[in-house]
């Protein structure tokens, strides 16, 4: 019973996240690879990503703190950034790194 | 690792029609990614279409593992942005040297990237996120890249050599532009059946065709009968008629022969492109040959005239040397010969090496298909041979050394071969000493020989290339390959041993290349060697050839060899002509190289030192026949020095020979002159 509900909330969050178009057709992509052999294929990729992304995030908000932003260095991080989360389908996170890069090729330290 | 092994059960049936069923199965990936993330989804979807993968996050270790395992890979999948090397220079540093189609992929697909992909050669750019059915095709890129090998073994299957040097060619330098999709089907076939055999050899199989000496002259024979322009494989064959050999045989001889040629010449430019293809594996690039040829014809020449006769003639001939001492024709034509037996590919990869190094100094690698190994390292034995005569042309031609040596590099399993050559040469080395030219080369080779038969390297003269596990082998064939290829320095002879570091002394660095030993030498040699400028442009093209060989011992180790003979070679160039300052050079660095790892190595790298200042003395003062002082100067050192002073006579009796004289004229021109 338990079990049933949790499964239904974690469909729903996933659904909710399509919708939200935080997630893509490319994690869907991802879960078809899950398979027998490795039950927890997504999970692993996912966890990966997090950690990686967490490593990244730290190098750019290092380079956001200095004073005269290195745009080329935080153009490759946000490249970086941008390969992994389409890689697992993380379409908001893409979005916002193809974003991010526009305003470093504008100079543009706001944004 | 993936296990190299195919999965042969799934090849084995090839459907008459087409590629078989289960052909894609079991294909070899290599990904390379810095992105973890990347990296994990694609080893898994790759898995799901049944490749076997192996992934790396850098691309260092992804460029020692297909070094390491030559035949390991059919295809390389990389990210464009990587942050210890840029993925264009990855992909090219693998079309050179191993030739495998390779996939680039980025989340950036602007226009520019892609054309840059394009242009760099690679076979198709993928953008992120990759979906699997992009990669369910990518074996279409390994069956075009065989069959476009295999049309260029097979001339007579497909319509003339010309087309085959063609794709070739154009498979060599991996521009996957020329997928020559003519004989698809054809083609399909054979790549069926190589896919087959894909667990022994990377290239089509073909049997390996040994040139003997009497082949040879044959070969030579016919070529010169035919006019260096009109000898087609076809006509060749015809002429020679034999049983049992091939078009294809022929062709690549043809191939490996022109590029030895112009390397005599000193033509450079096209060589280094020839010389790798040459090099690399008679099957695979012959299309560098085919540049050669326009330089071979100089070179065939003179080449033809050696096979022939004895060094003396070509000596005289080809090289415009007047000290060339007829006297050991012999040896030279035995250093031939020693090439061809042992991989006729081999000697022309040598001398196409040389070749190539006068001219191109990159593209030795570009053209240097995984096969090249057994065919450089036959080269390379024989280059000890042949150096000596080789060199000379290296000297002049500066890049073909680089590029053959970049090739050596390269080539690891050449190095073996190379020692199977170098020692089988130095017996028959120690006779020769004669010739002028050819003493210089002889004298280390048969230096080397010695040097190398200590070592029991034997196997390689990789002289270039050798790429780490090899390069002791360089050392080994350096010193012989010193000897006979004293355009070691600028030859690519010497670039291999430049290269792999091994080189104790590492005289300066001069070696702006790339690649470690080779190119050092090569510099060397142009520093030294005013007059030779081209010959050091060998050196240099070797040399940045080898950027990614980084011996940076053996380059200094070379460089000062290269230098030391660089000014023996060009005091007294003169008398040998370009051949021998090569051989000087070369020998330096084979010191260099050989010293650290055998015996002779050791002691060599030094003595060698020392040994060209003497000879550099020597040199210029005395104009001393070249045949004698490389016999005189051999027997005093093992192999190495007195390579150099060999060398170092025959220069100041070459007296500014240019290089155009070839001098080495024997045994460089092993190469299979490329179907015409």
């Amino acid at each position: 019973m338990e079990r049933t509900q949790l499964r239904r909330q974690v469909a729903l969050t996933r659904q909710s996240l399509f919708d939200q178009g935080f997630l893509d057709e490319q994690f869907i992509q991802l879960e078809d690879l899950q398979d027998d052999a490795n039950p927890n294929f997504v999970e692993e990729v996912v966890t990966l990503y997090y950690r990686d992304s967490a490593r990244l995030i730290t190098n750019i908000e290092k380079a956001l703190e200095k004073n005269s932003l290195d745009f080329n260095k935080l153009d490759g991080f946000m490249h970086q950034f941008k390969g992994s989360s389409s890689s697992i389908g993380a379409k908001k996170v893409k979005a916002e790194c193809t974003l991010f890069r526009e305003y470093c090729r504008a100079g543009n330290g706001e944004g | 690792m993936l296990n190299l092994g195919y999965c042969k059960g799934s090849m084995s049936t090839a459907s008459s029609g087409g590629v078989s069923d289960q052909f894609p199965a079991g294909l070899r990936v290599l990904v390379v990614d810095d992105d973890p993330t990347c990296l994990v989804i694609l080893e898994k979807m790759l898995r799901i279409c049944l490749y076997e993968v192996t992934k790396c996050n850098r691309a260092e270790i992804a460029l020692s593992l297909l070094r390491e395992n030559r035949n390991g890979y059919d295809i390389v999948i990389s990210d464009v942005h990587m942050p210890d090397m840029d993925g264009f220079k990855l992909l090219e540093l693998i079309g050179l040297e191993m030739d495998l189609p390779v996939i680039m992929m980025s989340a950036d697909d602007g226009k520019n990237v892609v054309m840059k992909g394009v242009t760099h050669g690679a076979c198709d750019y993928l953008i992120k996120p990759i979906r699997i059915e992009a990669l369910k095709n990518i074996w279409q890129h390994v069956v075009r890249k065989r069959k476009n090998e295999y049309l260029e073994q097979s001339g007579s299957v497909e319509e003339g050599g010309d087309r085959l040097q063609k794709q070739s060619e154009d498979a060599d330098y991996s521009s996957s532009a020329n997928e020559g999709s003519w004989k698809n089907s054809k083609r399909r076939k054979d790549e069926e059946e190589e896919v087959d055999e894909r667990d022994d050899t990377s290239t089509l199989k073909k049997p390996r065709v040994v040139w003997s000496v009497e082949l040879h002259q044959q070969f030579v024979a016919a070529v010169n009968q035919l006019g260096i322009d009109k000898a087609v494989p076809k006509k060749i064959l015809e002429l020679m008629n034999v049983p049992g050999l091939t078009r294809e045989n022929v062709a690549s001889h043809l191939q490996k022969y022109r590029l030895y040629l112009r390397r005599l010449s000193g033509v450079s430019q096209h060589q280094s492109g020839m010389g790798n293809s040459f090099i690399s594996t008679q099957e695979a690039t012959y299309g560098s040959l085919s540049s050669l040829n326009g330089l071979d014809l100089q070179t065939l020449a003179a080449a033809s005239q050696i096979p022939a006769q004895s060094l003396a003639t070509l000596q005289a001939a080809g090289l415009g040397r007047s000290t060339a001492k007829p006297r050991m024709p012999m040896p030279i034509v035995d250093q031939r010969n020693l090439f061809s037996f042992e991989n006729p590919k081999l000697r022309f990869g040598e001398g196409q090496q040389q070749h190539l190094n006068n001219g191109k100094q990159i593209n030795l690698l570009h053209g240097i298909p995984t096969t090249m190994e057994p065919k450089q390292l036959a080269n390379m034995h024989h280059s000890a041979q042949s150096l000596g005569s080789m060199n000379m042309q290296l000297n002049a031609h500066g890049d073909p050394s680089g590029s053959l040596l970049m090739q050596m590099s390269q080539q690891q399993s050449r190095g073996q071969i190379l020692n199977e050559a170098t020692s089988s040469q130095v017996p028959r080395l120690p006779s020769s000493i004669g010739q002028p030219i050819v003493n210089n080369a002889l004298a280390s080779g048969v230096l080397a020989r010695n040097g190398l038969a200590e070592s029991g390297r034997g196997t390689g003269f990789n002289p270039v290339s050798q790429s780490s596990s090899t390069m002791n082998f360089p050392l080994n064939t350096t010193a012989e390959l010193t000897a006979t290829s004293f355009a070691l320095g600028s030859a690519p002879g010497v670039p291999s041993l430049t290269s792999k570091g091994v080189f104790p002394e590492d005289i300066n660095s001069e070696i702006k290349g790339p690649g470690g030993f080779i190119m050092p030498s090569y510099d060397i040699f142009s520093d030294l060697q005013h007059h030779r400028s081209h010959e050091w442009e060998l050196q240099n093209a070797g040399m940045t050839f080898n950027g990614s060989q980084q011996s940076n011992s053996l380059q200094s180790n070379v460089d000062v060899a290269s230098s030391v003979l660089a000014h023996q070679g060009f005091s007294s160039s003169q008398s040998n002509g370009q051949g021998r300052n090569i051989s000087a050079v070369g020998k330096p660095m084979f010191s260099a190289g050989d010293a650290t790892d055998h015996v002779n190595a050791q002691s060599l790298g030094q003595p060698l030192n020392n040994f060209f200042a003497e000879n550099l003395v020597r040199v210029k003062t005395e104009r001393v026949p070249d045949a004698s002082l490389q016999t005189t100067l051999f027997n005093e050192q093992f192999g190495q020095e007195d390579l150099m002073s060999a060398l170092l006579k025959q220069q100041q009796q070459q007296a500014g020979i240019g290089p155009a004289e070839n001098e080495f004229d024997f045994d460089g021109y092993s190469l299979d002159n490329i179907p015409v």
